[in-house]
């Protein structure tokens, strides 16, 4: 039995090793003894402590299945920070990125926001991609009083105190579609989405506003993340020979969809597909003979005519390649940056909640134009665009609003979304 | 004689118990994060141990585990939910077009209902399959791909049924437990110790369990599944009860889970996940209790180190762990100690060796 | 009418691509028991292959010549895929053979390791692959399109199956794999190199991935993660045709693919895809080895 013994007797030691280990470590890192630690937390210790940097928090997923869209809002979010630091930082010191791989997984999103904020006590976090992560990370920045800066487009019926939503609340990109569509293209609809939380809300407030519309919707599909056979969806849809499709699928599918229904012989002259979750990365991907000519609505494209943009488009090309594209959300992670660095200078302090009071109404100049963050529900204006596909893989601009549009995550505005909104007003 | 005092003092009892004590006492040493994090790995371990009563000690390997231990989650996830919502309908629901609770929701109003279902729904649904599928003799491989299909069946639905499931996202937003407040750091240091003191009690349960003749049993189906039927065992019997429970010790994992992580989510439950707790169990060491705690804790460890440290890089060095650690330690870490103190042995010929030898 | 033939050939399309996916994973676990994981990130490198061809094609090569590079693809990533997968066998692998369900835990660290190596090496985001000009369109038969993409992956799939055939059954290297494969030590006792047995037909099977994956490059994404897509769908096809049985999973392949067609068009995709996978359960119940079993007396 000794054998035994003295391995259990090993384990007990390496325990007890890591424990001390681990609690010397956090002490170091909080220079205090958790006690202490604990009483000062409520305070911001960035504020106190004599460090020259302020730490900033960047947790995208860099593995796993949604690396394909996030690494490219991070590494805009790092020149952001690299042009900030090169301009001299903020409040005079200089921007210290910590980042963390989400890895695709919701509950890792959760555990590297808890570390980014009790551990690296960082002034800001950055981040996310989809709802599900968003969602994972807003109790953990609730709970620690943080900030999130979110820098996709998504479905709305969502204000967080503790997150700043950068991308599109659904009427600066959804709701304008669809009138625009209705308007140009036709009206009779298929919806089509990947089977999660954003094409079922999104499509259920687009439901809503075609039957407001007196449009007609003959066709609904959802297929599960990930899918890769478009033919019977493709099938379903040449059967109901809609004048739009409102694409609402996610990633990896965009692809298969896109190549398969060029495939099946239908054109952009036939069907119009207009598309909110493909910009001009994801275009890349498909192929830009592929989709030619289709659809999409953004706040932003690589192609937006101002002297920001042109500057912007330079930057991220020297840093990352010739062949590196922007697209919205990668415009979205930039000025965000911009935005909480703007708040704080404001504000004199990286403290939350005073960062929070002077982040109300600031506006920047950001590549799609300006932007300002409506301090009631921490959202930005932003003007809405709608464009079409070019044969370079680039998206040219047919129309877009005439001046930034006020966010309405709830769609409060409108009558119709009175449904949708009223069983959250609680 | 020194040796024989040696072995009372560190017997493998006390050292056991040592190290249950140095668990609890962690509270006192780690930062509420660390706690919690470690906390998170432990619910691992109880989960692992389950695995390895059916793997390592049954030879049954399953890679569906993850729906088990997602079925105990969303048990207690849906609980929470319920709690946070004031017995009002989740937000999710509400997006979703629904006006009142549905029906399957309502049992989960009661904690108490909601904890008794993380256990037994599981376990239900695991005798299902097992009974048919062990009686059909289906083994080896043909099982092991058969609880992937299964994995991919409930994730589906899951991700599927946005409004009862929340779909991808999960369930999260959690605000009380039993009336108190599951964020701060007093309840969770109160999670915590229920987690050890569940693992402590899984470990020492199980270890009953494999010590005994039922234990010799499953050893005896591991390695010659037609011999015992021979001998008049009923090898489908035993691998359902084995299944069964394991599913259930998974689904009382998945619940300490959800209360330590506030999040359930289809990503948690899926193929990767599931493939990723067969992984503890192999490099801890499998047909050992205490090899699948050390491996769910180690490598959960070195996930959240590696990609610590290394954000862009990580998979390399956890996909390299994989590989090194399968070929040169088929036993595990457990393994190489083993082997280490038989050479250890070997070099140390003594006659108080001998004479343990007649004991082992 | 037109909706039945639609909904069949769909189903036949689908078939195709998982007897295509499905075909190297059927030597390399059917024959082998090698239960390999990275068998989706073999498909994955042959995906970038042809991206990596495409490249050079249009760096390189007259444009009027830029359809060749899909043609050029095909067998590139046969070999080069098939490369791979030796040096799989040999470093990794062979030390596995007695250990089916770890050679299924190793491959999954090398899986791990292959996706973030074409992640460091392609950059994460997906890559694009134009189709070549002649596979697109498709053939008009009364009203219906039956696109060329999807009727070159039939023909092509055809085509690796009769070759697979062929090489196992009418040549004589063919036949000493069949021979390793059934009776190791009976065929070790007569002369043939297990050793380089096993090599070449894990090589042959790794090769069929990424032959696989330079097709689905006209259907599909190319990224580092496309591989977990394929993965599970194509161990469902081996298992349910029989292991070790290579027309077992023709018809496992055509089985899953029609039926699958069938219940999403019934419903929607998320619930075809959930009573496909009930079925195949539900059918391993009623037939444990598959379709086609492999008669063995032997018991365990």
């Amino acid at each position: 039995m000794r054998k035994r013994n003295f391995f259990y007797l090993l384990i007990l030691g390496l325990l007890a090793i890591f424990m001390v280990a681990c609690s010397a470590a956090d002490n170091a890192a909080n220079a205090t003894d958790p006690e202490e630690a604990a009483a000062t937390e409520e305070s911001d210790s960035n504020e106190e402590s004599e460090e020259d940097t302020i730490k900033v928090g960047i947790l995208h997923s860099l593995s796993g299945t949604m690396a394909i869209s996030e690494t490219s809002v991070q590494q805009a979010e790092l020149l952001a920070i690299e042009e900030i630091n090169e301009d001299g930082g903020v409040l005079g010191k200089q921007l210290e990125p910590v980042i963390e791989d989400g890895a695709s997984d919701w509950p890792t999103f959760a555990e590297k926001a808890n570390k980014l904020l009790q551990q690296d006590e960082v002034a800001t976090i950055f981040g996310g991609w989809t709802s599900a992560s968003r969602k994972a990370m807003l109790p953990v920045v609730e709970e620690h009083n943080g900030l999130l800066f979110y820098p996709v487009q998504y479905e709305g019926m969502e204000a967080s105190p503790n997150i700043f939503y950068t991308g599109a609340a659904p009427n600066q990109q959804i709701v304008p579609a669809v009138d625009w569509l209705l308007e140009n293209r036709g009206d009779s609809f298929f919806l089509l989405g990947s089977d999660y939380v954003f094409p079922r809300t999104a499509n259920a407030a687009i439901r809503a506003q075609l039957d407001n519309e007196g449009a007609e919707l003959v066709g609904e599909e959802y297929t599960p993340l990930g899918h890769t056979d478009y033919n019977t969806v493709i099938a379903k849809i040449k059967n109901e020979n809609p004048d739009v499709i409102f694409n609402t699928l996610n990633g990896d599918s965009n692809v298969a969809f896109f190549k398969q229904l060029k495939d099946a012989g239908i054109t952009s002259d036939d069907i119009t597909v207009l598309s909110v979750s493909v910009a001009e990365e994801e275009i890349k991907g498909i192929g830009a003979d592929v989709i030619e000519g289709h659809l999409t609505s953004w706040n932003y494209y690589q192609t937006t005519d101002t002297p920001e943009n042109e500057e912007f488009v330079a930057n991220y090309q020297e840093e990352y390649g010739e062949d590196a594209v922007t697209a919205d959300p990668i415009e979205a992670g930039y000025f965000g940056v911009y935005l909480w660095a703007q708040a704080v200078e404001e504000a004199g302090t990286t403290d939350v909640d005073e960062v929070r009071e002077a982040a109300k109404g600031i506006s920047y100049e950001a590549p799609n134009g300006t932007v300002t963050i409506d301090g009631d529900n921490q959202h930005v204006y932003k003007t809405v665009r709608i464009g079409e596909v070019q044969s370079d893989g680039m998206i040219s601009e047919l129309w877009q609003t005439e001046e930034p549009v006020k966010p309405d995550p709830y769609l409060d505005e409108y009558d119709w979304a009175s449904d949708l909104s009223e069983s959250l007003a609680e | 004689m020194q040796n024989t005092i040696y072995q009372k003092i560190w017997s493998q009892r006390v050292i056991l118990n040592l190290i249950f004590l140095l668990l609890l006492a962690a509270p006192l040493f780690l930062s509420d994060f660390r706690l919690n994090l470690l906390g998170k790995f432990l619910a691992f371990a109880i989960l692992a141990i389950g695995l390895d009563l059916l793997w390592g000690y049954t030879g049954v390997l399953s890679l569906g585990h993850g729906i088990f231990f997602g079925l105990g989650a969303y048990c207690m996830a849906m609980y929470l939910k319920l709690e946070a919502t004031g017995g009002g309908l989740p937000d999710f629901m509400a997006w979703s077009g629904m006006s009142e609770l549905p029906l399957i929701w309502i049992p989960f109003q009661y904690p108490i209902v909601a904890i008794i279902l993380g256990i037994l729904l599981p376990a239900i649904i695991a005798f299902m399959l097992g009974y048919l599928t062990f009686r059909n003799r289906i083994s080896g491989v043909y099982f092991t791909i058969l609880s992937q299909a299964l994995v991919l069946v409930v994730v589906t639905l899951f991700v599927g049924s946005q409004n009862l499931t929340g779909g991808s996202s999960g369930l999260t937003n959690f605000n009380t437990f039993f009336g108190f407040s599951v964020n701060s750091a007093t309840t969770q240091t109160a999670f915590y110790i229920i987690t050890v003191i569940v693992l402590g009690l899984v470990f020492f349960l199980s270890r009953k369990l494999v010590k005994g003749r039922f234990g010799k049993i499953l050893v005896g189906i591991r390695d010659g599944e037609n011999r015992m039927r021979f001998l008049g065992y009923s090898p489908s019997a035993y691998k359902t009860f084995i299944y069964t429970l394991s599913a259930a010790i998974a689904g009382l994992a998945g619940m300490l889970f959800v209360l330590q992580v506030g999040i359930i989510s289809p990503t948690m439950i899926g193929i990767i996940p599931s493939i990723e707790m067969v992984l503890w169990v192999a490099l801890g060491g499998r047909g050992t209790l205490i090899g699948p705690v050390i491996g769910a804790v180690l490598v959960n460890a070195a996930k959240t180190g590696f990609s610590e440290s290394y954000p862009d890089i990580w998979t390399y060095f956890l996909g390299l762990l994989f590989v090194l650690v399968v070929v040169f330690l088929p036993k595990g870490i457990t393994g190489l100690f083993e082997k280490w103190n038989d050479r250890r042995k070997k070099q140390d010929v003594s006659s108080s060796v001998e004479v343990e030898k007649s004991y082992s | 009418m037109n909706e039945i033939i639609l909904t069949l050939f769909n189903g036949v399309s689908l078939g195709s691509i998982l007897l295509l996916i499905a075909l190297g994973l059927a030597i390399t676990f059917g024959l082998m028991n090698v239960i390999n994981m990275a068998h989706g990130e073999l498909i994955m490198i042959g995906a970038y292959i042809t991206y990596v061809i495409q490249n050079i094609f249009i760096n390189y090569a007259p444009p009027e010549y830029f359809d060749l590079y899909f043609i050029i693809s095909i067998p590139v990533a046969l070999v080069v895929a098939a490369g791979i997968g030796m040096l799989l066998e040999v470093s990794l692998i062979r030390h596995l053979y007695k250990r089916p369900l770890d050679s299924l835990l190793a491959t999954w660290g090398v899986g791990l390791i292959l996706q973030q190596t074409a992640r460091s090496i392609f950059g994460a985001p997906n890559v694009g692959v134009t189709s070549p000009s002649f596979l697109s369109g498709g053939l008009e038969v009364g009203s219906l399109i039956l696109p060329y993409s999807r009727l070159f992956i039939l023909g092509l799939s055809i085509v690796c199956l009769f070759s697979i055939f062929y090489y196992f059954y009418r040549t004589a290297s063919g036949r000493r794999v069949r021979a390793v494969m059934q009776n190791r030590q009976m065929a070790e006792c007569l002369g043939v190199s297990t050793r380089k047995v096993d090599m070449l037909t894990f090589a042959i099977g790794s090769g069929f991935a990424g032959v696989a994956g330079c097709a689905l490059t006209l259907l599909g994404a190319i990224g580092p993660t496309i591989g977990t897509s394929y993965i599970i769908d194509a161990f469902m096809v081996v298992v349910v045709g029989g292991v070790g049985a290579l027309f077992g999973a023709v018809s496992g392949a055509f089985g899953i693919g029609i039926l699958n067609t069938v219940f999403e068009y019934v419903t929607n995709a998320t619930l075809g895809k959930v009573l496909i996978f009930i079925v195949i359960i539900a059918f391993l119940q009623w037939r444990p080895s598959g379709l086609v079993m492999s008669r063995s007396r032997s018991l365990d």
